[in-house]
């Protein structure tokens, strides 16, 4: 019964939970020469999203690539995962996708169907966004693979860093974390029906209303919560902004399942990998062992997180919170310290 | 004794789960393969009141949770 197929049986690792840890990407890219070019805004220096290219004072471009294995067993749902997730990188840097290639591996046991399935979840999120698919590349592979090249705009005076965070600033999530807990559960097929849904209705949300918000108001970093988890992504916002941050742990949103799974052990690998990188620079202070992994459980498709000017923040937060599945106002930014860049309160 | 070498995270925690449900032991020794694992047993192995240990031999380890 070749429509029996299940996707996330074929997967060694879920979504961005594949990506390779950040300090190993560090050491992968030393020593590459680096080029200049005056109009190259953001290259892959910085840990950023997107590459950022000024192309006139009104317009820059802002390119991204993302991809992974199957995160769900349904192909039109993890192509919409897959698609949301390569366009919130656009998002992260404050652009707007216009167009998209798809990149795609597909075992030749795969059903035709299921195919044509995934591709159609890629198209629909695409579309949602406002942007275009405009071609892409296949390949045969053992495990399935799909994801996209997105290029977007942003006005060159308006690109988004993740390394512009500011002493004072108010930090802003506008997705709960626990998702790469909850797949990990789900593959043990623990998992509720409700934590099921809730976590795809989280992963194919597009971070577009989010960042649509986010630009009409004084934000000073911004990147996305994906594959090095909450505290992986914001120990490279405190390292590229020379800032110390405090969280407020119980003002973060962590689903109680995921909670109790990561309790049990249901955790995926690249949470041990995030840990292995930001743990040095962390003080954990005297939270739970259980939510301080759920702080570095890799997500995919996750919130956008955003260094706001504390005179906007109120004001952005309200927003954000008719608009974003989940808004949080999650810590503060504060001058940097000696030893370490997040302290967790 | 449950010789969850071979396997993959969560396989380990579901194999050792079953163990413990089925035979409520008052020790129980698990071999992993990976690190992952090995923190993931740990973790649920103290989650069900356990006292866990973890030995490395070769390059596998030999966790032993005891009541």
């Amino acid at each position: 019964m070749e429509e029996e197929i299940r996707l996330t049986n074929l997967a060694k690792c879920a979504g961005c939970g594949a990506k390779v840890g950040a300090g190993t990407l560090a050491r992968l890219l030393e020593g590459l020469r680096v080029h200049h070019d005056p109009n190259l805004l953001v290259g892959f220096d910085k840990s950023d999203d997107a590459s950022v290219y000024r192309i006139s004072d009104e317009l820059a471009l802002v390119q991204t690539v993302d991809f992974f294995p199957p995160i769900a067993d349904d192909p039109y749902l993890f192509g919409q995962i897959a698609a949301a997730n390569a366009l919130s990188d656009v998002y992260a840097m404050g652009g707007e996708p216009r167009l998209a290639l798809n990149i795609m591996a597909v075992p030749a046991s795969m059903p035709q169907s299921a195919v044509h399935e995934l591709l159609r979840g890629g198209y629909d999120k695409v579309y949602e966004a406002g942007a275009l698919i405009t071609g892409g590349h296949t390949i045969l592979d053992d495990e399935p693979k799909y994801g996209l090249s997105v290029t977007g705009f942003v006005h060159p005076d308006r690109v988004l860093k993740n390394s512009g965070a500011r002493p004072g600033d108010v930090l802003l999530l506008t997705k709960p974390l626990g998702i790469g807990v909850l797949m990990t559960a789900k593959k043990a097929e623990m998992l509720s029906d409700e934590g099921e849904q809730f976590a795809y209705r989280m992963m194919t949300t597009l971070n577009k209303a989010a960042r649509d918000a986010m630009v009409r108001y004084e934000v000073h970093a911004c990147t996305d919560v994906t594959g090095f988890g909450l505290l992986g992504h914001l120990t490279e916002m405190a390292q590229g902004s020379d800032v110390h941050i405090t969280l407020r742990v119980d003002e973060i949103s962590l689903p109680e399942e995921a909670v109790s799974f990561a309790e049990m052990g249901l955790i995926p690998e690249g949470m041990y990998r995030n840990r292995q990188f930001a743990e040095p620079y962390v003080d954990p202070g005297e939270t739970a062992l259980a939510k301080q992994d759920l702080l570095y459980d890799p997500q995919t498709s996750g919130g956008l997180l955003m260094a706001v000017a504390p005179g906007d923040a109120d004001a952005l937060l309200d927003e954000l919170a008719a608009v974003v599945p989940c808004a949080q106002r999650i810590g503060t930014v504060e001058a940097p310290r000696d030893g370490v860049r997040i302290s967790l309160r | 004794m449950v010789d969850a070498r071979g396997y993959a995270c969560p396989m380990p925690v579901i194999m050792v789960q079953k163990e413990v449900k089925k035979t409520n032991p008052q020790t129980l020794e698990v071999l992993v393969d990976n690190a992952c694992s090995m923190e993931n047993v740990t973790r649920f192995g103290r989650s069900q009141g356990y006292a866990v240990t973890v030995e490395l031999q070769n390059s596998d380890y030999k966790l032993t949770l005891t009541k």
